[in-house]
């Protein structure tokens, strides 16, 4: 019954790695990267709860998690200059990225499942929403057809300006990569403006009832989610600029586009979905 | 047929070379336990993680099992005293009640048993059956440790600040709003969410690197149709974890925001759901269930299989009845939630779709029975605990399948029937599949022989009182029992001190446990390489025990002499 004969190659007396895979000396780093988490999300607490130490044990945990991931991605560029990454742990990072970009995927489905079940059935037992959607005591809702489409535009334009830096990169163009991760980045900081503006100018509250909730924590985390992406890229950028990536080999360059085109991709069903359809027919502020 | 290798010979590799690991660098203590990039010391860090929450964990309920042993308030008041609150009003007391329940729960699911499984065992030997030298991302596998640990912490802290009519969390592990919103005021709560937060995190990143190993690391030869079930189980519930995790993790943001930022996702006052909530967390927490006993299944498999000295029975069908429920594991979630006012037409759905899971998991049961048969059985300890796994196991699914039917759940929802049924599958099912795969793979990991005698003692013991703890509280559904209740009517008094008396008997054989572990230590003799012998074939054994800090410096080539 001898389905396979494994001939296992036994050379574990030898001294170095016959293999392509990056084995890592121990590291503090980790250890250091909790403890800020724990701090920050400990802190928060205390904060939430107006307890000593609100103010100053959330910073303290937040700047500690920075400077952590800070030195953490700091030393994986390292790795990458000294060769550590060779083809397949590249492969390795492509499928890290892709599986991190499906998570969170399904962190935003969360969201537009809250948004769903609001909108779709929408409450008639709260005089509020009076079993409609826009709820009924709402006196005007953000115009789909106004800053939110200028957003989309943006977007979407600084998706094409992140792919032309990438084709600048693979031809070797360091300048037009400069050039076109400057556009994107600036983009995105517009962006994000216009959102805090939006945001700024609402008609209608973060709290009280489930259309300012569902509202602002949907495109609220989308707009956490473009700042960590504009950092992203903003980090490609001054590599660019310290001579970094080669046509090659540039992965960080693209898990940054690719998370750009995640958050892009969100944002295109939060207009469709909260923008257009969900203030469709209703008064606009 | 397509099964992982079964030819081997045992002195072939790892045992000539027994004496490497004295020879290799090793960190220091700190570097080595607090830095770690190994995943066999990370797995390690893990499994000795989940044995201290499991004894937390267990010894909560043995405080729920010394109050429901006898009708009427005994002992509440005692262990809210021991905690700090003097002269507990009765309300109080029913508080410390849910926080031991949500304590309890909470902990033997993300801090013993998922630690365990897919932490400990999953890492340990994850990359050494796939022919790897070690994980894909070894730093973020140390990161998902510590979160796991700062999770435990953080759940850890609630206990002892205010959540509502006394300290700690009292909202179950289920965190159901309103009773985790506007029902419990005080950080407590939110000390315990940040904890599912931290160590959801890590879970996700364990997943993330789970599967990039799987895909990216398999040696030469190691195609995914010639993987160990074990590897199929860990890779099946890490796309499991990747995907239902998250939803989870912004359910519980919402509970977040509705507490402290007014917003009204569970409110029905400002237009909110609470049954959004028990959406969003079943859809988390249905493959969750899967989560926590898939990777039984991939330890049983491989110790049906050793002991039988067979390959597995319809090795395709087994991994694929895996992926099945899995998938399938993602559309049933509202059978948690029949009598929340589901529409008939919904019901009638869940209830199908539940018990279309059935079908994979008979291919399982009657894979495992099919192994065994014909097959050259040697009694083992492993093979004892696999064996009872198949037996609890079954009776957990088969109650599974009744509860599955939304009519008959109308009356069964929330008694001990439900308990009865998840103990089965769980403490009795993923937690002997804890213990098989311990027995299998210790003097692996360590190099020492625990006793199998004690081994043996153990399982009788353990067989005998979680029995005896569990099967009455199915009566106990039948006639009506609720959960999460610290009292009852005195006609429930019989089966409920019963029950008592099996979780007692289930602590004695925990000491037998324990004793074995240091005896282990103490005098146990060395283990050999492949110390199981012929049925023994994949990767693992092929090394020395324990194996060299780095293995497979020179990747393993698998080879196929086999044509169907």
């Amino acid at each position: 019954m001898a389905d396979t004969t494994r001939q296992v190659g036994m050379s574990e007396m030898a001294t170095g790695k016959t293999h392509d895979y990056h084995i890592l000396p121990p590291d503090i780093v980790p250890l250091v990267t909790t403890i800020g988490a724990f701090t920050f999300t400990s802190g928060m607490v205390l904060y939430m709860h107006q307890m000593a130490g609100g103010k100053w044990v959330p910073a303290l945990g937040l700047a500690l998690l920075i400077a952590a991931m800070f030195t953490w991605f700091g030393k994986i560029v390292s790795e990458a200059k000294a060769g550590d990454h060779t083809p397949v742990v590249q492969l390795h990072q492509r499928y890290g990225m892709i599986l991190f970009i499906a998570s969170e995927v399904m962190f935003f489905v969360g969201w537009f499942w809250a948004f769903f079940d609001f909108s779709l059935f929408p409450s008639t037992i709260a005089k509020s929403i009076g079993g409609q959607w826009p709820p009924k005591s709402m006196e005007a809702v953000l115009d789909a057809f106004d800053l939110p489409l200028l957003n989309t535009l943006i977007l979407l334009c600084s998706g094409t300006t992140v792919t032309w830096a990438h084709h600048c990169l693979i031809h070797g163009d360091r300048e037009g990569l400069k050039k076109g991760l400057w556009a994107t980045i600036l983009l995105g900081m517009l962006f994000t403006s216009l959102q805090a503006f939006e945001y700024a100018h609402a008609p209608f509250a973060f709290g009280q009832n489930t259309y300012g909730s569902a509202f602002y924590m949907a495109t609220g985390f989308h707009g956490f989610h473009v700042i960590v992406g504009t950092i992203f890229l903003a980090v490609c950028l001054v590599r660019a600029y310290r001579g970094d990536f080669t046509p090659k080999q540039h992965f960080g360059f693209e898990a940054a586009a690719w998370y750009w085109h995640f958050v892009d991709v969100v944002w295109l069903f939060l207009y469709v979905c909260i923008y257009v359809w969900g203030n469709w027919g209703f008064a606009v502020d | 047929m397509a099964t992982i290798a079964s030819e081997f010979q045992a002195h072939g590799a790892g045992d000539a070379h027994a004496h490497d690991d004295h020879h290799e660098h090793k960190p220091s203590f700190f570097a080595r336990w607090f830095m770690s990039t190994n995943h066999k010391d990370i797995g390690t860090l893990y499994l000795i993680f989940a044995i201290m929450a499991g004894i937390i964990g267990g010894a909560i309920s043995g405080l729920m099992r010394a109050e429901l042993a006898h009708p009427g308030i005994q002992y509440l008041g005692h262990i809210a005293n021991f905690l700090g609150i003097k002269d507990a009003s009765f309300d109080q007391q029913l508080h410390l009640w849910n926080v031991l329940i949500t304590a309890h729960g909470l902990i033997m699911v993300f801090f013993m048993v998922m630690p365990a499984m897919i932490g400990g065992f999953g890492n340990w030997f994850v990359p050494i059956m796939i022919g790897a030298p070690d994980m894909a991302f070894p730093r973020m596998n140390n990161i998902s440790f510590w979160l796991t640990v700062a999770g435990f912490c953080s759940l850890m802290l609630s206990a002892f600040v205010p959540g509502g009519t006394g300290n700690g969390a009292g909202i179950g592990w289920t965190a159901y709003a309103p009773l985790s919103t506007s029902g419990s005021q005080g950080p407590a709560v939110d000390f315990a969410i940040f904890s599912l937060h931290l160590a959801g995190a890590g879970s996700i990143m364990g997943a993330i690197n789970f599967i990039t190993t799987i895909f990216n690391m398999r040696a030469p030869g190691m195609t995914l149709h010639k993987m160990p079930l074990f590897v199929w189980s860990v890779l099946v519930t890490a796309f499991l974890l990747l995907l239902a995790l998250p939803v989870l993790a912004a359910a519980i943001t919402m509970l977040i925001t509705d507490r402290n930022f007014h917003t009204t996702f569970f409110d029905p006052a400002g237009g909110g759901d609470p049954i959004l909530f028990q959406h969003l967390f079943w859809f988390f927490g249905h493959p969750e269930v899967y989560i926590m006993i898939l990777p039984g299944f991939g330890i049983i498999s491989q110790i049906i299989s050793t002991f039988s000295k067979k390959p597995v029975f319809g090795y395709l069908g087994m991994a694929y009845a895996m992926v099945a429920i899995g998938v399938v594991g993602f559309v049933v979630w509202a059978h948690h939630m029949y009598t929340t006012g589901l529409s008939e037409d919904v019901k009638m759905y869940f209830t199908t779709a539940t018990m279309v899971i059935a079908v994979p998991t008979g291919i399982k049961i009657f894979s495992w029975i099919a192994t065994m048969w014909g097959g050259s059985i040697s009694f083992k300890s492993p093979m004892v605990w696999a064996i009872g796994f198949i037996f609890l196991f079954t009776v957990g699914g088969v109650t599974g399948v009744e509860l599955a039917n939304g009519g008959l759940d109308d009356n069964l929802q929330d008694t001990y029937y439900v308990v009865a049924h998840f103990h089965y599958v769980l403490s009795l099912g993923a937690v002997t599949a804890l213990f098989a795969g311990f027995y299998y793979w210790f003097p692996k990991m360590s190099g020492r022989w625990h006793s199998e005698f004690l081994a043996h003692l153990h399982f009788w013991v353990f067989f005998v009182g979680v029995n005896m703890l569990f099967f009455p509280m199915h009566f106990l559904g039948q006639q009506g029992m609720p959960r999460r209740m610290p009292d009852y009517t005195p006609a429930l008094a019989y089966w409920n001190h019963f029950a008592s008396v099996g979780y007692m008997v289930m602590a004695s054989s925990m000491v037998i446990f324990f004793v074995n572990i240091a005896y282990a230590f103490i005098a146990g003799k060395k283990a050999e390489g492949n110390y199981w012998g012929e049925g023994a074939t994949t990767l693992e054994w092929t090394l020395s025990s324990p194996p060299p800090f780095h293995q497979f410096e020179t990747l393993p080539v698998i080879s196929d002499s086999d044509h169907h």
